[in-house]
């Protein structure tokens, strides 16, 4: 019945296969032989799949058999044991049984030839102690898939255990000719092998047993029944028929249950573990027995062997060794082959070790074993096809390979093949087909290699790079605080020397953190401002009109974000000295080396000084000790500026009569494009004025309800004028006090909306005049103009004008005589807001003297002949631009000096300081209107004229050149008339007066 | 003349409507990048050695998208030329010697008594494949050095050593069989004439 | 219905474009050295001529006819196509950005396929209604693809066969187009009416 039962296995069929003549006999002729022990023995530490065991000896150490002399590496790795006891000679590269002929890290063992064991521990609890401690102790047992591959065979356990196991097949198909290890093992180590496979099922616990044999073994077939029967072992038998390859796994799988393993993928996953029959043998031993796998059964054979036979043979024993044994004959030899003649390769030397996966030892003959047939051309007969046993498509592969096209031999499933040989052998044209694809293979392999160690290559060159972009983005956060960080300092020292006398310090440090942070931002904001103006510095050297634009934008802008953050810090006591730095680091970009810039330095930081102490006067009206030093910084202001029109009274001697040398020419350049950034930055503060005339607007909303619509034009009109003026400064200090007031107190309140009342009111006169203009220049007659509502509106706008200016000079007086403290700071900012205006007015007509002054020496630096000069209008320019400059400074020197006494004796009688102010303030008023008109007109002019020339110079531009100097000519003309009106209403407010 | 005219506006509707078409597709499909750069650097040895010129594979990847030859990698050496040939789909060149010749796989090896811990190659080391501090000995990490010879040149003592990856016999691979033009048995007799000829 | 199956049967196969009417054989010998990109080419072309013979049929009927300018139906369809082609390289680049480096200048070259052209001349010449167009159209960009295909799979395994020396490259394939022409002659007699 067990019979019965052991013969009902199924027995399938799979693709292809050949039938190789079998040369089986050969070695079975001879019962299994013993070699005798050899001088030495050769231990690879590679001789399995994976990572190569770590040697646990060292040279010298004694051994003996069954010691442990090298363990695994890593998880993919096995033990390697003596295979009989003596004294480890080298652990040295020899040569290894390998395809490629190459050497690999061998231990070398000399054995004492007294083969004492070591102490066996056989692990006879295997049935009760757990699997895991089971498959390591296989593992330390050094056992390997012995079919060939090598494979440890723990882990092949292990994988088996990834789905519940429907076959356990025990490999003893043996198909490859010649060899008969697996045969005589089954016949001489039948009940071990029966054991083995007990202990390995126990371990994987599958449905089915089955042993695959071929039918070409009736002896070990009939061996392995009789142990079955007697053993009522449900273990089945399988005899499959003879054909190549039945022994490979997948194939044998196939034949024993119908089921394919699918491309890419383990017999484990079709729930299927495969073993070959050496192995079981070596686990029966193992664990039974407590040897470790020390020695193997391999055939010796070919025709160049006397007797050939089976060996149990230890491992390391070299090739040479067992030849002798066999009895070759050297002259008969031509290829000694490692395997079999279908899967095995060719050894280039005797010397190499027998491993743990080494079945056969084919000594062959020329006659048994030609030399391969030159290769020739393909056929496309198709027979390998017919012949591959995984189904694949060889001739396809083939082309593939040749052509190193590997993608799509991939794609073929190249990776299937298992290098059976079958369709080499079957090629009609010789051509070794199972070499290609190893080649392939190997190419592949080698690129995805390589394509790992490129990831991975990149991966830490990326990681490298960020690496270093956070060092120096870090480091650059340190430059900037450190630069932040004595900025800051600079701002301290600045903050010492005004600020200390204010008994508002004391109430520093509550707000510190604030004003640090503030602080912060504007060093940055001044930073890109800094970085900004020497753009547009270039930018003007080189006359790009739209770069010039631009960066102009960018630079109000900037201004305007540093001034609302000073205008924070400001509100902070404590940080208000910040300000200065920053007008400071306005007033001196690009420093020339220059005495008159250094005086005018010292203007503008003296009166920004100034302006600093006022507002702290306004906010603490009552400190003595601050108006004690507000009048002597206005005396220091005054000494300056003498300095400064000194100064500048040489420069005109100099050039005006030529003679002016290299250098101050430079200087003077130099000091024109400073102020043209000067220009710039004021038109940024002019947008801030009405910025904060809106917001004026806004809180007093019902006062000035009937004249808003009408203000709201005006200052549209009034910004676009003002842009064309490019010097709207004197507007600009207007906005300070206007700021600041609201928050000290109401008189200055009042004070304040005066003036807004003032200012909307001569825009809207500005308007009516532009709008006159307007209807000139499109050449109405004046009838028609008279006609229009607009002459009516001027007079109107004018008339409100003179008004709120008699309101202004009254309401400036009432405070200062109901409260004496505000009233000098009142006065004292008026005092100063004229002072300031007026230096800008003499800034801007030093820089038209110097503008012209340029443009005469370009002029002569292009050769031109004095007459050509004087035919040009820029002389003419200059001496009137000369002109104005000295009526400036005579007016400078004029009301530098009243409020000097106005504010310094607060006691004194402030009506009369007041009175004398209120009739001063319109008339500035109107005057500093004619002089930005004036100065307009000469920019206008300038502007022609440095077009004009451009037109020289670029003669094929000529048509957008003109046309600017046509818009130009239209700014120049409307200014002009502005002017005249302008003039005009002056004399009539004066006739009023 | 009214014919030529109507002929004329006809044309210039349908240019003007198909143009608006256009117009919309451009901002609808606007390609943003170029993701064949990816491609590109995925077959680059990514040895960071710049003898392309290129500080770096990416930036040569780059610069091949943008249409620089693709032969200047030695590193990657006829194999990189040939999938990058495929990749952008023209002609495989052979590698340009200015750029340097394919070399066998190299590693650094310092000779680490000569080390005088300078960290110089540390820095120079594209990939954070050596080990070291100041006045510290430093070594290679042989598996994540990539043999971009980066490393020699700043070494005031010339300790760092290029040497070859020898074959192993884990790294060995097949040889190609020689085909048949090696066994002079072809068939075709003009095959046999070229193969005379070389 | 069947005379739609008709259209779509004498445009893939009898009256193949490319190997029958020899119309579009720049791309089918240009962008059939690989299988991959052949396909998009294919697709492109499938695309573009669909598109290509609606557009121009609507273009005739509905704007040149009514105005009696048939005489500017060439600059026309070359407009449409043109335009077409531009707006399908778009929607590549967009997509498929391997595709299209890979099909490089035979994308926009499908705007001088003659195939396209002539698909949109013919619809003209032979009357084709609207669906009748679109169907012409359709059928004749199968047919090409169907060629392009079949031809880029052939040269793909030829390219790696060992062909005598002096034949190798191009003139293996000009053999090979060749012989799918005179195959694809024999469908000629497929239609018996």
């Amino acid at each position: 019945m067990q019979v019965g039962k052991q013969q009902t296995a199924n027995v399938f069929s799979f693709h292809g296969g050949i039938h190789p003549p079998e040369n089986k006999a050969q070695s079975l002729q001879l019962p299994l032989g013993r070699p005798s022990l050899p001088n030495e023995l050769i231990l690879p530490l590679g001789q399995h799949i994976g990572q190569s065991s770590r040697p646990l000896v060292k040279v010298g150490d004694k051994v003996l058999k069954g010691e442990t002399i090298a363990i695994n590496n890593g998880f993919l790795s096995s033990f390697l044991h003596a295979p009989t006891s003596g004294t480890i000679a080298a652990i040295e590269e020899r040569l290894i049984a390998h395809p490629s002929g190459l050497s690999d890290l061998c231990i070398i063992l000399s054995p004492d030839g007294n083969e004492t064991w070591t102490t066996l521990e056989p692990l006879n609890n295997w049935q009760d102690i757990s699997k895991t401690d089971v498959l390591a102790y296989l593992s330390e047992m050094g056992i390997i898939g012995m079919g060939g591959a090598g494979f440890p065979t723990q882990v092949k356990l292990q994988g088996a255990h990834k789905n519940p196991l429907t076959h356990f097949i025990i490999n003893a198909a043996e198909c490859e000719p010649y060899i008969t290890a697996d045969d005589m093992l089954i016949r001489e180590k039948t009940l071990e092998l029966v054991l083995g496979i007990e202990i390995l099922q126990h371990l994987v616990e599958a449905d089915n047993i089955v042993i695959g044999i071929e039918d070409n073994k009736p002896t070990a077939i009939a061996a392995l029944k009789s142990v079955l029967t007697e053993r009522n072992s449900k273990i089945q038998i399988a005899v499959v028929p003879t054909k190549y390859p039945s022994g490979g796994e997948k194939q044998l799988i196939q034949l024993l249950t119908g089921k394919e393993v699918p491309s890419g993928q383990y017999p484990a996953d079709i729930g299927v573990l495969c073993q070959n029959v050496g192995t079981c043998v070596a686990v029966h031993d193992a664990v039974t027995l407590g040897k470790p796998l020390i020695s193997r059964f391999t055939t010796l054979t070919g025709d160049a062997l006397k007797n050939p036979q089976n060996v149990e043979v230890l491992l390391g024993t070299p090739v040479a060794h067992l030849l002798e044994y066999a009895d070759s004959e050297p002259k008969k030899l031509s290829r000694l082959i490692m395997g079999g003649p279908m899967m095995g390769y060719t050894l280039d030397s005797a010397v190499v070790p027998i491993v743990k996966t080494s079945n056969c030892i084919l000594a062959a003959s020329k006659k048994e074993l030609p030399p391969p047939a030159p290769e020739q051309a393909c056929i496309r007969c198709g027979m390998c096809e017919q012949a591959c046993p995984a189904s694949l498509l060889p001739q396809q592969l083939l082309w593939f390979s040749k052509s190193q096209e590997f993608e799509k031999a991939e794609h073929h499933n190249l990776f299937d093949c298992i290098e059976c040989g079958a369709c080499s052998y079957v090629c009609p044209s010789s051509i070794p087909l199972v070499q290609y694809y190893r080649h392939s293979k190997s190419s592949i392999r080698e690129a995805r290699e390589a394509n790992v160690k490129s990831d991975l290559a990149k991966q830490r060159f990326e990681a490298r790079k960020a690496r270093q972009d956070a060092e120096a983005a870090e480091k650059e956060a340190k430059r900037l605080a450190r630069q932040k960080a004595t900025s800051d300092k600079a701002t301290d020292k600045k903050k010492a020397a005004p600020a200390k006398p204010a008994p508002t310090a004391a109430a520093a440090p509550v707000t510190s953190d604030e004003s640090k942070k503030l602080k912060v931002d504007i060093a940055i904001g001044k930073s890109k401002l800094k970085k900004l103006q020497k753009q547009l510095l270039e930018a003007q050297e080189n006359e790009h009109v739209e770069e010039i634009n631009s960066l102009q934008l960018q630079v109000t802008d900037q201004e305007k974000t540093i001034a609302s953050l000073e205008e924070q810090l400001a509100q902070i006591p404590s940080a208000a000295p910040a300000a200065p730095v920053a007008n400071t680091a306005k007033a001196s970009p690009a420093p020339v080396s220059d005495e008159l810039k250094k005086a005018k330095v010292d203007v503008a930081l003296i009166g920004v000084k100034l302006k600093k102490l006022q507002k702290q006067l306004i906010e603490t009206p009552d400190d003595q000790e601050l108006k004690d030093k507000i009048s002597a910084f206005e005396t220091d202001l005054k000494a300056a500026q003498d300095t400064v029109s000194k100064l500048s009274e040489n420069t005109q001697a100099s050039t005006s009569t030529s003679t002016a040398a290299a250098e101050p020419k430079a200087s003077i350049s130099d000091e024109l494009k400073k102020l043209k950034i000067d220009a710039a930055i004021a038109k940024a503060a002019v947008k801030k004025v009405e910025k904060a005339l809106k917001k004026a607007e806004e809180i007093n909303a019902p006062e000035i309800d009937a004249i808003r619509q009408q203000l709201k034009e005006a200052q549209q009109r009034a910004d676009e004028l003002e842009k064309a003026l490019a010097n709207p400064e004197a507007t600009a200090p207007k906005a300070v006090p206007a700021q600041a007031k609201p928050a000290t107190n109401l008189d200055a309140d009042a004070i304040k909306k005066r003036k807004i009342d003032l200012a909307i009111a001569k825009a809207g006169v500005k308007k009516a005049e532009k709008n006159i203009q307007l209807l000139k220049e499109q050449g109405k007659d004046e009838a028609e103009i008279n006609a229009s509502e607009w002459p009516s509106k001027l007079k109107e706008a004018q008339d409100k004008l003179a008004a709120l200016e008699k309101d202004q000079a009254a309401e400036t007086s009432t405070p200062s005589v109901a409260k004496e403290a505000s009233a000098p700071a009142a006065t004292t900012n008026i005092d100063a807001d004229a002072a300031k205006k007026r230096k800008i007015d003499l800034a801007i007509a030093k820089a038209g003297i110097k503008k012209a002054e340029k443009n005469i020496q370009l002029l002569k630096d292009q050769s031109k002949d004095e007459s050509e000069i004087e035919a040009s209008e820029w002389p003419k320019k200059l001496i009137e631009a000369q002109q104005k400059l000295a009526a400036l400074e005579a007016n400078e020197s004029a009301p530098a000096a009243t409020p000097t006494p106005a504010s310094s004796p607060a006691e004194k009688t402030a009506n009369s300081t007041a009175d004398s102010e209120a009739k001063v303030e319109p008339e500035m008023d109107l005057a500093t209107q004619i002089k930005k008109e004036k100065i307009a007109v000469a920019l206008a002019k300038a502007q022609i004229n440095k077009l004009n020339k451009r037109l020289e110079n670029s003669p094929e531009d000529a048509n957008s050149i003109r046309q600017e100097i046509g818009a130009a000519e239209k700014r120049l003309q409307s200014a002009e008339t502005l002017l005249e009106k302008l003039i005009h209403s002056q004399t009539n407010m004066q006739e009023n007066r | 003349m009214f014919t030529v005219l109507l002929a004329i506006g006809i044309l210039v509707l349908l240019s003007l409507i198909f143009g608006a078409i256009l117009g919309y597709a451009n901002v609808r499909f606007h390609v943003e990048g170029d993701p064949i750069v990816d491609q590109i650097d995925a077959l680059l040895p990514q040895t960071q050695c710049g003898q392309c010129g290129h500080p770096g594979c990416r930036p040569y990847a780059e610069a091949i998208a943008n249409g620089e030859a693709i032969n200047h990698c030695p590193p990657g050496g006829q194999v990189t030329i040939q999938a990058l040939a495929d990749l952008l789909d023209v002609e495989a060149v052979p590698l340009d010697g200015d750029h340097g010749t394919e070399n066998a796989k190299r590693v650094a090896v310092i000779r680490e008594d000569e080390c005088i811990g300078c960290t110089k190659c540390i820095q120079a080391c594209p990939v954070d494949a050596i080990l070291g501090a100041a006045k510290q000995m430093h070594t290679v990490i042989a598996d994540e050095c990539t043999g971009c010879d980066l490393c020699v040149e700043p070494c005031p003592v010339d300790c760092i050593d290029m040497v070859e990856v020898g074959v192993t016999a884990k790294t060995w691979s097949w040889d190609k069989p020689q085909g048949i033009a090696a066994t002079s048995l072809n068939i075709i007799a003009t095959d046999r004439q070229a193969e005379v000829t070389h | 219905m069947t005379e739609y199956l008709l259209i779509l049967v004498s445009t893939i196969l009898v009256n193949n474009f490319v190997l029958v009417q020899f119309l579009g054989l720049c791309p089918f010998m240009g962008v059939s050295g690989k299988l991959e990109t052949s396909i998009g080419m294919a697709m492109a072309t499938t695309f573009v001529l669909t598109l290509s013979s609606l557009c121009s049929y609507l273009t005739y009927t509905y704007i040149l006819q009514p105005f009696g300018l048939e005489y500017l139906q060439t600059i026309s369809f070359i407009l449409v196509i043109a335009v077409v082609v531009q707006f399908t390289e778009m929607v590549v680049h967009k997509t498929s950005p391997l595709l299209y480096r890979v099909l490089g200048i035979f994308l926009p070259l499908i705007t001088t396929n003659c195939a396209v052209l002539g698909v949109a001349l013919q619809n003209i010449s032979k009357q084709n209604g609207f669906v009748e167009s679109i169907l012409y159209g359709f059928g004749a960009a199968v047919g090409f693809s169907f060629v392009l295909i079949l031809f880029s799979a052939m040269r793909e395994r030829i390219n790696v066969a060992d062909v005598p020396t002096v034949f190798k490259g191009s003139a293996i394939g000009m053999i090979t187009a060749g012989l799918m022409a005179l195959a694809f002659m024999g469908f000629t007699a497929l239609v018996q009416i």
